[in-house]
Order: C-alpha cells, then structure tokens, then sequence
C-alpha cells in the first residue's frame, strides 16, 4: 500500500521535475540564440549600415541597398497580398460561412500556410523568372506576396467570424446592400483584427530568405529597378555569413539583428493591438 | 412604377453580385494557386522524371558533370535530419506544453508562453547563422565523447561514429529541433488548454496526481490533435532551408553516421539551384522540389486532419 503510494509520488514528482527541466532546456537554446544575435550584432551595428551600400570583402560599407531592397519587396507584396487575402477571407466568413466549400479552402489555404518557403520561390521562377528571362524584384515580391496570403486570409475569415451575426442583421434590416454591410459594419468591426494579421504576415516574410534565393537573388549595389535583381537583407545575410571574410560576417550580423528586431517588435505591436482591442 | 422598382433592385443587386463574385474568385484562386505550385514544379522537373524513369527517386548519383542526378541522398538526409529533430523537440515540448498548462501559476504560464511564441517568430537565418558560428565549435568538441561514449553501442553504436567536424546531420537535426520546440510546443499548450476543466476535476477529486491526470485525462483527450501538432511541427521541419544549409555540411554521400555531412532537399536547392546551368541539372533541382512539396503535403494534410476536430471546437489552433 505504502509502496504504492510512494511510486506514485515518485512518478509524479520525476515527471514534473522533467516538466520544469524541459521548459528550462527549450528557453536556454532559444534564448542563447536571441543573446548571440543581440551581442554580435550590437558590436557590428554602427551608422554606415544606413548610408553605405555592400561593400567588397576588405572594405568598409553598409547594408542600405539591402534595406531598401527589402523593404521595396515587402511594400509591393503587402500591396498586392493583403486585397487578395482581405477579399477571399471575406468569402470564406461572410459569403461561404458553414458551407463545405469554404471548409475545403480554408483547408487548403492551412496547407498553403504551412507549405515550405523555398518551394514556393521554386514556383514564382518557373512561373516568372524563366518566362521574363532573369531574376528581378517583381519575384522576389511575388514569392513574397504568395507567403503573405493565407496567413492574411486565415486571419481576416476568423476576425469576421467573430463579429456577431446580430450586427449584420441589423445593418441588413436598414436597407443596406450586402457588400455595404461588409464594408461598413463587419470590416469595422474586425478592422483591429485584420490589421494584426497583416502585421503578423509583414513579420514573416521579412525574415524569408529561402524564396529569395530564386527569384530577386541579389544586387551588390544600389539598384530600385523592379526588373532587375534587387538586394534584400536574408540574401544578404546568407551570402556573407557563409563567407569566409571576417568584416562581411560582421555585417551579417548587423543584418540579422535588425531583422531580428524587426520581427519582434511587429509581433509584439500585433499582440498589443489584439490586447488592447479585442473584439468578442 | 413597376419599372422604377426593377430599376432600383437591378442596381442595388449588381454590386453586391459582382463583389460576391469577385471574393468568391480570390478565394478559388487561392485553390488555383496551390495546383499551380504542384503542377508547375511537376512539368519543370518532367525532364529528369523521364530522363532517368523511377531510378530518380533511389539512384545515390549526383554529378554535374556527368548530367546523371538522384534523389536518394537529398531525400534521405531531408527524413532524417527531420527525424532527429522530432527525436529531440516532441518530448521538450510535451515538457514545456505541460509546464504550462498544468504546473506554472497562470502569470508564469502566460509569460513563458509569450516568450516561446515571441522566439518562434526568429527568422530561421539566424538559427542557421548560430549553428554555424556558435553551436558548431561547442558541438565539435562534443562529438569526440559522443562517439568515444556511444559508439560501441552494438547496432546503434554505427550512427555515431565518424569525424568530430560539428557540422553534419545530427547538428542540423539539433538545430531544426531548437527551432521547431517554440512551434510544437505552442500548439501543444493550446491542445491541452482546450481539455475541459470537468473531466480534470473528476480526475483530481477520484485523487489522481498532477502527472497522472496529464497522462491519462488530458493525453487521453487530446491525443490526436498533440499527434496532428507533432505532424505540423515536421511538415515544418522537412521544408525548413536556412537553419539547415548552414549546418548540414552539403556533402553528397550517404553514410549510417550522423555526425558525417549530408545533405537535404531544401540544402540542395540553396546551394547549388543559381548555379545549375545544364537544363537537365536544373530540371533534376525542380524535381527535388516536386518531391519536397509532395512529402510536405502529404505530411500536413494528415496533420490539418488529426487537429480537424479539435479546431472546430476552439475555432483556431496552430498556424
């Protein structure tokens, strides 16, 4: 009897000693990760990456090229993704709802969603980069835009999900036509909740390098020709970090802290939005 | 009269009939989208399907020179670096997910639980770029004991002999387990969050301790959809490109230890995709692809399928 209950105790405290170890295991590698990210890039991190271009090994330079690279991509993928995203989320809560249709594009949009990067800039250079002849930065945001859809689409299908069925009965008991209905009730309403799922799609793709790699590829200098290829930071950073000049590696570094900080300070703006302003 | 009332039905049904339409067709093109990546990479690589027949997917050859490709050695390297990975993170975040479910105060859960979601978002470059420049050294002059200490295991003992470089299969294995901990053990914690609280009560008053309630009332109820997470967390993992390419060590051969350099589909496409210029070498890199997308696919289908349930009930889960 006694021994019966000692194995139990036993059992339960080892399990939950482990429990305890596993969390501390998992947030040790991840925050030595983030420390080694924040100390290396810190020490690299100084004002020329702003104002000077990539520079050849054994000379001085920055990343500005890169920058401007990436956020020029990101800017024409958020243009063309989010309409895309917004809109087919809309059929999925507000036209489709409950219907076996919007059940097997949402799940199709989930594999989308979870499907690895590099296949998808396989994709955009068969189906641009080959056809118009050489890498250019419309790839690049293309492939990007493609990475940005279904997390847009997931997102704006839930948040409009959640807008309760009374507020548009009410606008439709008005006399208003559907799509004003939509327009001025629904997206109102789960406006917040769009918005944090465009912040969180802008977050992932700007850290993707995989995509890249097929399609913008990279420019050592200054360029903002939409056909021609376009520098951007993960190619960037790849490219110098697998290289074996020690003052590229630094500026790899840079690079990788400030999309790291970009990161993080996107998904941490989404959840004090989410925070601030839940809809329930 | 009559006609005036038409009139104004007809204008006050067109719009909402074309924006029906057009959200309708944006949301089919998403479907579209996804076939045309399936068929677009499937033509591309048609060439090195019908060029070298079913002997792509087992033939170990990968030469440039000789234009003769095979998938074997990528595929093989994709699985297990993959494995490895599962090996390590699904009890880690079984752990993480039970800490904070079930054991840390709501202040401490919720916290811990921001922060892991918070790093899951690290581009995976930099994990890439820490295995390479941090983990690789330390690993290295870990290796030695590793096949020193476990090498003589009789059967198993062969995975772990070979030169202590840091990097190759088992440091990519270790790498993408680190990244993919914050992924499973996210939705983990929300699988377990979703138990109902009565059915843990009714264990905790028939006097049940803590880790019994988790193993027999809260795995028992969401075994699936924990199953399901784990299959997300691998779907994720097989196509991860960055953390991988750095670490694997891009050599084309197949050994039984992991601590040689291999290589994985998404290392090969990296590497070698901008410098493939024979058509037949290029054609061979989409064909990689084409299986890369297929196993994914196939992996996160059954993936979506286990948490199917689980998500009707809660409305979101997992990403």
């Amino acid at each position: 009897m006694t021994d019966l209950r000692f194995r139990r105790r036993f059992w339960n405290a080892f399990n939950l000693t482990m429990a305890v170890l596993a969390t501390g295991f998992g947030l040790f590698w991840l925050l030595w990760i983030l420390w080694t990210t924040l100390d290396a890039g810190f020490a690299a991190l100084d004002l020329r990456l702003f104002t000077q271009d990539t520079p050849a090994p054994g000379s001085v330079g920055g990343l500005r090229n890169a920058f401007a690279g990436s956020l020029i991509m990101i800017g024409i993928a958020v243009l063309l993704g989010t309409p895309v995203g917004i809109l087919a989320g809309t059929y999925l809560a507000e036209f489709a709802h409950g219907t076996r249709r919007a059940e097997v594009i949402r799940f199709f949009n989930d594999i989308l969603l979870s499907a690895p990067s590099i296949v998808i800039g396989l994709f955009v250079y068969t189906v641009l980069v080959v056809p118009m002849g050489n890498f250019s930065a419309w790839a690049g945001a293309m492939s990007l835009a493609i990475l940005l859809l279904p997390v847009v689409l997931r997102t704006t299908d839930e948040m409009l999900r959640l807008v309760p069925g009374t507020m548009r009965e009410a606008a439709l008991a008005l006399g208003a036509p559907y799509w004003k209905m939509i327009f001025q009730v629904t997206y109102r309403a789960a406006s917040f909740g769009i918005l944090t799922g465009v912040l969180l799609a802008i977050a992932r793709i700007s850290g993707e390098t995989a995509p890249l790699l097929f399609t913008a590829l990279n420019n050592q200098f200054w360029s903002t020709n939409l056909d021609q290829p376009i520098a951007n930071v993960p190619v960037v950073i790849f490219q110098f970090a697998m290289s074996p000049y020690a003052d590229w590696q630094r500026l790899a570094w840079a690079g990788a802290l400030i999309a790291a900080l970009a990161v993080l300070a996107l998904s941490i703006t989404s959840r004090l939005i989410i925070k601030g302003r839940s809809f329930r | 009269m009559a006609a005036n009332d038409c009139e104004r039905k007809v204008a006050g049904l067109f719009p909402d009939r074309m924006f029906r339409h057009l959200t309708a067709g944006l949301a089919y093109f998403v479907l579209a989208l996804l076939i045309a990546v399936a068929l677009s990479l499937f033509l591309s690589g048609w060439d090195a399907f019908r060029s070298f027949g079913f002997g792509f997917f087992w033939s170990e050859a990968w030469d440039p020179v000789t234009n003769r490709f095979g998938a074997l050695i990528p595929v093989v390297g994709t699985l297990v670096s993959s494995l490895i990975a599962l090996v390590i993170a699904v009890p880690i975040s079984f752990g993480v997910a039970m800490f904070i479910s079930e054991l840390a105060p709501a202040w401490l859960g919720r916290s811990v639980g921001s922060a892991i979601e918070l790093l899951a978002g690290i581009p995976s470059i930099i994990f890439g770029m820490w295995g390479l420049f941090v983990f690789a050294p330390v690993f290295g002059g870990v290796e030695p004991w590793i096949s020193h200490n476990l090498g003589d295991i009789p059967g198993l003992g062969v995975l772990f002999r070979g030169p202590p470089m840091g990097i190759g299969m088992l440091t990519a294995g270790i790498i993408l387990a680190i990244m993919i901990i914050p992924f499973i053990a996210a939705i983990m914690r929300d699988v377990f969050l979703a138990t109902p609280a009565i059915l843990k009560e009714s264990a905790y008053a028939l006097g049940g301790t803590t880790w019994e309630v988790v193993r027999s009332v809260v795995l028992g109820y969401t075994r699936t959809a924990v199953t399901g997470g784990v299959f997300l967390g691998l779907g994720r993992a097989l196509g991860e490109t960055m953390a991988v390419t750095f670490v694997i060590g891009n050599a084309h051969d197949l050994h039984a230890s992991l601590l040689e350099p291999g290589n994985s589909i998404a290392a090969v496409l990296a590497n070698e995709f901008t410098e493939a210029f024979s058509p037949l070498y290029r054609s061979s890199l989409l064909a990689l692809g084409f299986i890369l997308f297929i196993i994914t696919f196939i992996v996160l289908v059954l993936a979506k399928a286990m948490l199917w349930r689980l998500e009707k009930a809660r409305g979101k889960v997992g990403l």
